[in-house]
């Protein structure tokens, strides 16, 4: 039976004892960091803060939609070759939602970045604080989504990968561990794709439907109330974080810039006025 | 020196690709709000030829940024090169288009300068001293103002269609051109890129169609999925989806709309619980006449429809089917 102690996988006879370890066990065996957000749901209907500058909190969070992608694909690659998945959020106590729904499904560890004031930086220091918070692991691979329903910087894991000296590979669909290294499917504009070979470690941000998604049991929200579940205060990072380099000034409703009629009734009315449309002005009819 | 704008377009198998044109406006725009001088860079193999053409455009200086390890793109060697190429020269403001390239390799650029992207950028302002940059946020419901906090130079990435690529302002005559080798180490490109390909085959054409009933999540299920099928039927149009469908193999990747997917600009678009986030937009925004159904009066789909209802699809869609059939059956 191999067991996993700490990075390496030891395999035994059957009197447990250790059997001579050979590289290409012990070579996949993998440990993979997940960033998993919490943003506001997607038809949540969002109002501006006083100083306009962001949303009222109070509004239903869920997790990235990528992010999740990127779970899956984690638990995928640990299923396959044995492993470890830690994931990561940095946001206030409501984030912790994310992480327990990550343990849930299968991850084995969390570590949760506390703190209200993660929710205002920017995208490099938001990597500059997972950088310090996980310092002291050894990851093979870190997935995070190719970005934020927020923020929607897409920058979060390549910034991430630049701090820690790792190559990286963005908007990835297919994922597969060859003996040096890995090889990713990247998604290119209008439908084309490319393979690209690299070694580890790497940072790779996924795309949503590189998999089909599975759903917690309920075994796996039992267990996940044991799991081990490390905070990060603000403090602990600070020292490794500067001022933001860029601020947000103001936020607000977008401004049309279209003439949009709006179509007003009953549904039976609507339909009425859309043939209209058709035929009179779209003259499709 | 006074300061200067760089604009960083971008190229694949020697073509420009158009966006660099767009950059290129949101250039000379800035220029002549800012009053800084503007330089356009192409980064590649060799590429002095894609120089030249941008040196037609008004520019002060059209730079051929040249490595043989630039091609095949990798991010490492553009953020190494590009690094070399824009400490030497110092612009205050650098301008790419987003494209997945550009995304793909410029956070890497900016931090390894210790510097920051405000990325996906939709305009600017200038306000007083200020300039500021304007990007959608929360999947474009809302818009930021955003501004530069640390020192230059400072990135920015414009997202597609942000600027008219028709409107760059040709010169009075030709920028001089300057070749720049950058020099990439062994080892500097850990990355190994394989030939771009397309997945199969496509069996339909959505680019030809004249009506597309196209379908979000806001269908719910795969078995409404008929619903929209019915509508297209009775209009006689194809059907199409954002993207989160296909993924769900609802329906198949090649009636995907938006920049992973088809580009189509047909009579009638008619979105169906879609919420218009911006990939999704740009592969139909050309369409001459849209029509959304969204039960979010908020959704950024209505800020580019000629038509919109504020409903459920699904109390507006059926009898929509039956007026198309008596119209149809009318006439
Ligand atoms: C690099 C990249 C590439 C991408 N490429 C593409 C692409 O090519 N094409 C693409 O489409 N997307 C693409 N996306 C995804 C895109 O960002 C959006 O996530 C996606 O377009 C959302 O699809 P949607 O509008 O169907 O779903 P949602 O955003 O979930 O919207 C569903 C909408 O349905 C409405 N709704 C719900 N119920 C009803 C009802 N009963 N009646 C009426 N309305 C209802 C809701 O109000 C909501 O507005 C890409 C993303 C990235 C990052
Ligand atoms: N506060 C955060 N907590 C956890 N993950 C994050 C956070 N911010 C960014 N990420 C990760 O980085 C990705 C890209 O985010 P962004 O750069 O904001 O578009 C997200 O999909 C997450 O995986």
């Amino acid at each position: 039976m191999p067991s996993a102690n700490g990075r390496q996988l030891i395999y035994t006879d059957a009197f447990a004892r250790p059997l001579l370890e050979t590289a290409s066990y012990v070579e996949l065996f993998l440990k993979i960091l997940v960033g998993m957000k919490q943003v506001p749901q997607k038809d949540a209907p969002l109002k501006l803060n006083e100083s306009g500058t962001w949303i009222r909190e109070d509004v239903s969070y869920e997790v990235n939609e990528p992010d999740a992608y990127a779970l899956e694909e984690a638990l995928r690659q640990k299923e396959k070759h044995g492993g470890e998945v830690v994931v990561i959020t940095a946001g206030p106590a409501r984030a912790q939602q994310v992480l327990r729904e990550a343990l849930a499904k299968g991850a084995d560890r969390a570590i949760h970045l506390e703190d209200t004031a993660f929710v205002g930086l920017d995208a490099f220091n938001t990597a500059r604080a997972f950088a310090a918070a996980i310092q002291d692991e050894s990851f093979d691979l870190i997935f995070t989504g190719l970005q934020s329903d927020d923020y929607g910087y897409a920058q979060t894991g390549v910034i991430l990968a630049e701090l820690l000296g790792w190559p990286h590979a963005t908007i990835i669909m297919q994922i597969e561990k060859k003996d040096a290294g890995i090889r990713v499917k990247r998604e290119l504009e209008a439908g084309y794709f490319q393979f690209v070979d690299m070694p580890l470690p790497a940072v790779l941000t996924i795309q949503s439907g590189i998999n089909k998604l599975r759903y917690a049991t309920l075994i796996g929200i039992k267990q996940a109330k044991n799991k081990p579940l490390r905070k990060v205060a603000m403090a602990d990072v600070q020292s490794s974080l500067s001022g933001n380099l860029q601020k947000i000034e103001r936020l607000y409703v977008p401004q049309k810039t279209k003439n949009t009629e709006f179509l007003e009734g009953s549904a039976a009315e609507i339909a009425k006025k859309l043939v209209d449309k058709l035929r009179n002005e779209v003259r499709v009819l | 020196m006074p300061d200067s704008i760089l604009v960083v377009v971008e190229q694949r198998d020697g073509k420009l690709n158009r966006v660099s044109w767009e950059t290129l406006t949101a250039g000379q725009a800035l220029a002549a709000a800012t009053g800084w001088t503007l330089d356009a860079a192409v980064v590649g193999k060799e590429v002095a030829n894609l120089a030249h053409e941008v040196a037609a455009k008004k520019v002060q200086r059209s730079y051929a940024v040249e490595s043989p390890r630039f091609e095949p793109y990798t991010p490492d060697a553009f953020a190494f090169g590009l690094k070399q190429f824009i400490e030497s020269r110092a612009p205050q403001l650098v301008l790419m288009p987003h494209t997945y390239q550009v995304r793909d390799f410029v956070p890497k650029l900016a931090t390894a300068m210790g510097r920051t992207v405000i990325s996906d950028c939709v305009g600017y302002k200038k306000e007083g001293d200020k300039l500021l940059f304007t990007r959608q946020m929360f999947q474009g419901k809302l818009a930021a103002d955003v501004s530069f906090a640390g020192p230059p130079p400072w990135f920015v990435t414009f997202q597609n269609g942000a600027f008219r690529g028709d409107k760059v302002e040709t010169g009075a005559s030709a920028a001089p051109v300057e070749t720049v080798k950058v020099e990439l180490g062994d080892g500097v490109v850990r990355e190994k890129p394989q030939a771009m390909f397309k997945e199969a085959k496509q069996a339909v054409d959505l680019t030809q169609a004249e009506i597309i009933v196209s379908v979000g999540r806001g269908i719910k299920e795969q078995k409404n999925i008929e619903l929209a099928k019915q509508l297209a039927e009775a209009l006689g149009g194809e059907i199409a989806a954002s993207r989160p469908i296909c993924d769900s193999g609802w329906l198949p990747m090649d009636r995907q709309i938006g920049s992973s997917g088809q580009t189509v600009a047909p009579k009638l678009y008619l979105a169906l619980g879609i919420s218009g986030a911006i990939q999704h937009i740009v592969g139909m925004k050309g369409s001459r006449t849209i029509i959304a159904v969204n039960k979010d009066s908020e959704a950024p789909i209505f800020e580019i429809a000629d038509y919109a209802v504020v409903g459920n699809l699904f109390d507006v869609v059926p009898p929509l089917i039956e007026e198309v059939k008596k119209a149809k059956a009318g006439s």
